[in-house]
């Protein structure tokens, strides 16, 4: 494979040069199943970065979801578990439980933990579980053929909403990091994104917080919704789905720190 | 000018075409090729020398297939050496 490398200019002074960023070595050199362009990858490839720069590869322990993400556990080179549709947040809570030396994390879509999760969702962190939950918010049903979410922004096409999506017959936007930050099991809540490299940078330390509240035993849940791009939900190039994120959704779901940790 | 020199290598048969890294590439130093990779997409090659090794390409880059080299401060060119072990004496070898 290596003799492909590099088709373009070649550098002469290679040999001074030093790696700057290379792929995380958690992240498995296998080839990724999603969509060009889609979120998910990214997002893995940070987590990646984050748990090698811990150095927390043999003790960390993530919750695949049902949804895109369903093979997260082909591509990190982590311990994986993963759970029935929705309960990605229990079965952490029972990892956590019985194993609290060990990293916890959940990995969910939209589908997953705003729909058919909100309920565990919604407990866990009410128990303030120690644990990391990553929330992938998308606002479409990417892997069943792209049918609206709870967080489908209203006016937006999908298949199950032909005419966009009508506030007054399907309700309106399900801003669960808004609701989790209520509740007093939260600890770190944001909203991050990933759409350019700056959004990458925010996204990359608002995960490493996360886990450092965790190994730290703070004792709450951080949760860390991003909001991504579906380009074949949505049916766009990857380049308009970044552009149309970034003009419309951002309106709805506003990025930054939604509750910050109290100082003692 | 951007006096820092970089380069970048991508990975072409698991790129998948999506041209993020070229819209965020600030110098413009990427493009899609014109060829189709073993999975049947058109993939991002480096076609300028002004390369700054800033890694918003690899940041952006889905498929984390981008690998990012930054000129080193001292100039002087690293010797490569192989040191051979297990003999009486070391053995120095230069490979450059």
């Amino acid at each position: 494979m290596s003799d492909t490398f590099n088709e373009g200019i070649t550098c002469e002074f290679l040999d001074d040069c030093d790696i700057v960023w290379d792929r995380p070595d958690s992240l498995l050199d296998t080839r990724l199943h999603y969509c060009p362009g889609c979120g998910h990858s990214v997002v893995h490839r940070l987590l990646m970065e984050v748990v090698d720069e811990l150095g927390i590869r043999d003790r960390t322990i993530g919750i695949a979801p049902v949804g895109c993400s369903v093979f997260a556990y082909n591509y990190l080179n982590i311990d994986m578990q993963q759970a029935a549709h929705g309960r990605a947040t229990a079965v952490a809570t029972g990892i956590k439980r019985v194993r609290p030396d060990r990293i916890v994390f959940t990995y969910q879509g939209d589908g997953d933990l705003a729909a058919i999760g909100t309920g565990e969702t919604i407990h866990t962190v009410n128990r303030g579980e120690n644990i990391v939950i990553i929330f992938i918010n998308n606002g479409i049903y990417g892997m069943t053929g792209g049918q609206m979410a709870p967080t489908t922004l209203p006016g937006v096409k999908t298949s199950t909403t032909t005419s966009g999506r009508d506030v007054s017959i399907h309700g309106h936007p399900l801003k669960i990091a808004e609701m989790l930050a209520l509740l007093p099991g939260a600890y770190y809540v944001t909203r991050t994104s990933v759409i350019s490299a700056n959004h990458v940078r925010k996204t990359k330390k608002a995960l490493l917080k996360a886990f450092k509240y965790q190994m730290e035993g703070k004792g709450g849940v951080s949760f860390v919704e991003v909001v991504s791009n579906c380009p074949a939900g949505w049916k766009m190039t990857p380049v308009d789905s970044n552009k149309w994120l970034e003009t419309n959704v951002f309106d709805n779901f506003p990025l930054g720190d939604i509750k910050l940790p109290v100082k003692d | 000018m951007a006096k820092i020199k970089g380069h970048i290598s991508i990975n072409i048969d698991n790129c998948k075409g999506c041209e993020l890294c070229i819209v965020e590439c600030p110098q413009d130093s990427l493009k899609m090729s014109e060829h189709i990779n073993t999975q049947g997409y058109h993939y991002a090659v480096l076609v300028q020398d002004n390369c700054t090794g800033c890694t918003n390409c690899a940041l952006v880059c889905p498929e984390a297939i981008i690998t990012v080299y930054r000129e080193s401060k001292n100039k002087t060119k690293k010797e490569r050496v192989a040191v051979i072990t297990n003999v009486t004496e070391n053995i120095t070898v230069n490979v450059s």
